[in-house]
């Protein structure tokens, strides 16, 4: 899958300047936050799985489990934050130049962590996840946080902003983990003791059983048809947001068309 | 003097036109033929399995366009769902568990027809892109292909038809795996799937063709249905509801490959004629690539988009993972239609050809 390896000149963004420093132009020292917009560009709006559509490789490789699932967003999502943050840490003493091979060393670094502590802690599920754990660093959607946020902005924000799009990631991975579980193998939480320990094994729930898995749901077919779902789930309740928006405003306008009338 | 007319007519002067929904019945008396003979060989199973697809296609197809909002009665009755579900049940194995039919048909009219915009606008022939997620999700239940009715131990009537696809198990308490069990007591595979288990194994192509299953061309049964949908074919050419183009050129590919290796390596392959008269061969030929949407649309086109079905189905029949490639062969042809298309463009009178 080309989007994780090709590069980082994504720039998927149409918020780099949500939270441009204003305030240095500004006379006043306080960095104005708009921590809502934050959370709603990587939940929602800009959500990096369903809209940017980066870090597709691992989305769609490792979702065939709830737990898979889990455990990748996890690490994404760690790997997410402290980077972010400290690239906006460093930001003022990088130059534009060579910004880009000090992005991928910091971000590097950090997933090179994650991985031996996955490699000490959770050993069953860095085995279930492979090549995808040091993958991460090709993640684009890292790199693409880093570039378009975290270089940018103050640290807090920047922290905040890669926990939420790290959010953002997980909350899809975890969908199409689970439904990918349920409809390949009718199970739910299957393989928890490899993220939690041995009483975790009590958490898998059998939904119901097969005599053949549905294969399908759980081969790479299954990810793509079931992404494509989720993001035409995502597209039609957008579509019907702005309807419901635009015959509010029809309403509204209406209403005042007919006071200035009388007026 | 029927021809002189003085009607002014501009260009082309077609003949009638054929709607679609009687383009899509002539497809379906077509197939009768071949259809007897696996009623024959195969039993009830077949019938059944026809019912239920052709149920669940129709139920599939009234669901979504209603979701649509598109007229439904006389969408239902172009007939082009009812010949997706028959080809479909053609090619599953006869005494498959119902739900192989309902997921399959589901997954070719819902996903594989309406979503890209019904009938027209669909890319991948839904029959076959339905059968390759059969395939790939459940290896073992369709390839499970009992063996022709002459060779069976027990013989199935048609009530043992029924309890087996709905309940897994004969009146008699037969299963599938047992059923498939020779006089002998050996597991007969179907020709196709044998040959290549057996390869596997170090047998010579002279060894394995001893089994009870083949006869001096190809499988016993299999001939004959395969015979028989060349003969529907054929019908359907005459009728002029299918072109030549796609058939001779996917035959004469498939013809050329299989000898090519059978005259180097007589050991490890099928005859050419083993490879024309087994598995799904005319079936693909005449009722699967001539589908008017999947298929190419220029005449060059249509003759490489045949030779692309015939090289592939030889490839993954001889040395793919599983025992018949037409289905997997004629969706990566259709993946490459629009590529083909472009190729193929007929230059108009008076301009230059590209280049």
């Amino acid at each position: 899958m080309t989007t994780t390896s090709t590069s980082v000149d994504h720039n998927v963004d149409n918020q780099d300047s949500v939270l441009e420093p204003e305030s240095v132009e500004q006379s006043t020292d306080i960095v104005v936050t708009n921590w809502k917009e934050i959370s709603w560009q990587g939940l929602w709006k800009n959500n990096p799985a369903l809209v940017q559509l980066l870090g597709l490789c691992p989305l769609l490789a490792v979702t065939n489990t709830f737990i898979n699932a889990l455990g990748l967003a996890l690490a994404t999502m760690l790997v997410l934050i402290v980077s972010n943050l400290t690239i906006s840490l460093v930001q003022q003493w990088v130059t534009k130049e060579i910004r880009i091979p000090v992005f991928i060393m910091i971000i590097a670094s950090f997933v090179t962590m994650i991985e031996l502590l996955m490699n000490a802690y959770t050993y069953g599920l860095y085995l279930s996840l492979g090549i995808f754990i040091p993958l991460i660093v090709t993640n684009c959607a890292i790199i693409g946080r880093a570039e378009a946020f975290a270089s940018k902005n103050p640290p807090k924000a920047a922290a905040f902003d890669g926990l939420m799009m790290g959010l953002g990631f997980a909350v899809i991975l975890l969908l199409l983990g689970g439904s990918r579980e349920i409809l390949g193998q009718g199970t739910l939480f299957d393989g928890a003791q490899l993220l939690f320990g041995d009483w975790a094994t009590a958490l898998r729930i059998e939904i119901f059983q097969f005599d053949q898995q549905f294969l399908l749901a759980i081969l790479p077919p299954g990810a793509f048809i079931g992404m494509g779902f989720i993001i035409a789930g995502k597209n039609y309740l957008d579509h019907k947001h702005e309807q419901k928006q635009k015959a509010q405003g029809e309403k509204h306008k209406a209403q005042r068309a007919r006071v200035t009338t009388v007026n | 003097m029927k021809f002189m007319s003085n009607a002014l007519m501009s260009s082309p002067h077609g003949r009638v036109r054929q709607s679609t929904n009687q383009v899509m019945r002539q497809v379906m008396y077509a197939t009768a033929a071949g259809l007897a003979a696996q009623l024959i060989f195969f039993g009830w199973g077949v019938l059944i399995q026809i019912a239920l697809c052709v149920t669940v296609a129709l139920l599939a197809e009234a669901l979504v366009l209603s979701l649509r909002e598109k007229p439904v009665r006389a969408t239902l009755s172009d007939g082009s769902a009812i010949l997706t579900g028959l080809l479909l049940a053609l090619s599953i194995p006869p005494l498959a568990p119902w739900w192989i039919a309902v997921i399959g048909t589901a997954f070719s009219i819902i996903i594989v027809k309406q979503m890209y915009g019904g009938l027209g606008f669909n890319l991948f022939n839904p029959a076959m892109a339905g059968y390759v997620v059969l395939l790939i999700s459940f290896p073992v239940a369709m390839t499970n292909w009992q063996p022709p009715a002459e060779l069976m131990a027990q013989s199935i009537t048609y009530l043992d038809a029924i309890t087996i696809i709905f309940t897994d198990f004969t009146i008699d308490g037969y299963s599938m795996s047992q059923l498939k069990l020779g006089v002998d007591g050996i597991s007969m595979a179907t020709p196709l799937d044998n040959f290549k288990t057996q390869l596997g194994q170090g047998f010579t192509a002279s060894e394995i063709t001893q089994a009870p299953i083949y006869n001096e061309h190809a499988g016993i049964g299999w001939q004959w249905i395969n015979l028989g949908y060349l003969a529907g074919g054929l019908w359907l050419l005459k009728n002029g509801i299918i072109r030549w183009h796609i058939p001779l050129s996917l035959l004469a590919s498939l013809t050329t490959c299989s000898f090519l290796y059978y005259a180097i390596n007589p050991d490890l392959g099928l005859t050419p004629v083993a490879h024309l008269l087994s598995g799904a061969t005319m079936f693909a030929a005449f009722f699967i690539a001539t589908d008017p949407v999947s298929a190419s649309t220029t005449v060059k086109g249509r003759i490489w988009f045949g030779a692309v079905i015939g090289v592939l189905i030889f490839v993954i029949r001889q040395w793919g993972g599983y025992p018949d490639g037409v289905a997997f062969a004629v969706l990566l042809a259709n993946m490459m239609v629009p590529l083909i298309d472009y190729y193929t463009k007929p230059t108009a009178y008076g301009h230059k050809a590209r280049g």
